[in-house]
């Protein structure tokens, strides 16, 4: 299990999430700075993400959709404020339009992923702060669609 | 209410029903399980008060019964389930690079 903690703030709207894994700090790099790579662990197996537009540099600006089981698609965007490869990267993160253009652009949630090397291994940091409730209600919607996907497991293996 | 939200069907219902109550038969769709196994899990919840059942025509409305503070806590715990999944994902993406390389 790659996951060693994660504390959530009920106050300030936040959960910093720390996780180590077995590779090098640039390796795990490579699973945020290759859209390729991203969108197959950013969205849940039931909503698969691509990313459209990828600019990864400071000030950049991503967009993806996730596409749901009935083909529904939910459209996010991102602004790049910090991208110091290969140790931290900062981001909004928000629901975008049909246009693919923010909802809202102040309606976003802030990303702070850090890397540090761990003598080979690397420990990443993710502290995701919100700005409301509603947006950590839509945003924690995933966690129910992933809260399937294991109920759906644990039938799987009842029955295996 | 520990034992309540020990199960994580009960955590997923707990969720869907603080955002808007639900019927009984609309939770159950969302599961693969029985009615009769979605009617179980709802039953624990109301017996630690974490929600209650009202009577809508033919239907009982499921209800979360939980504080705005609790609720937020209940949205993170999701959350953290979200990153929970991608820690994994980003795991075994690692892995299959190490299996390439070392072929």
């Amino acid at each position: 299990m790659p996951v060693i903690s994660a504390v959530k703030d009920v106050d300030t709207l936040t959960m910093t999430f720390v996780a180590e894994f077995e590779a090098t700090v640039e390796k795990v790099w490579q699973v945020w700075a290759d859209p390729r790579k991203l969108e197959r662990w950013w969205g849940p197996p039931t909503w698969p993400a691509t990313f459209e537009r990828f600019e990864f540099e400071p000030g950049g600006q991503v967009r993806y959709y996730m596409t749901g089981p009935d083909g529904t698609k939910a459209r996010g965007w991102w602004t790049l404020t910090s991208v110091e490869a290969p140790h931290r990267l900062e981001f909004d993160d928000g629901f975008a339009d049909e246009n693919n253009e923010p909802v809202d652009p102040k309606d976003s949630t802030r990303g702070v992923v850090t890397l540090e090397d761990l003598g080979g291994r690397t420990r990443m940091t993710t502290v995701s702060t919100f700005t409301s409730a509603e947006q950590l209600e839509r945003m924690a919607e995933m966690g129910m669609q992933e809260g399937m996907r294991q109920a759906q497991d644990q039938i799987d293996a009842l029955l295996a | 209410m520990f034992h309540a939200l020990a199960d994580a069907t009960r955590r997923d219902i707990l969720t869907r029903v603080i955002r808007s109550g639900q019927s009984v038969s609309e939770l159950a769709r969302q599961y693969p399980m029985s009615f009769a196994a979605v009617q179980k899990h709802v039953a624990v919840l109301e017996r630690a008060a974490l929600v209650s059942k009202v009577r809508r025509g033919r239907e009982q409305i499921v209800h979360g019964e939980v504080t705005a503070l609790r609720r937020v806590a209940l949205l993170l715990d999701a959350y953290e389930e979200v990153w929970r999944h991608r820690a994994d994902r980003i795991a075994d993406i690692l892995e299959e690079n190490d299996s390439a390389e070392n072929q």
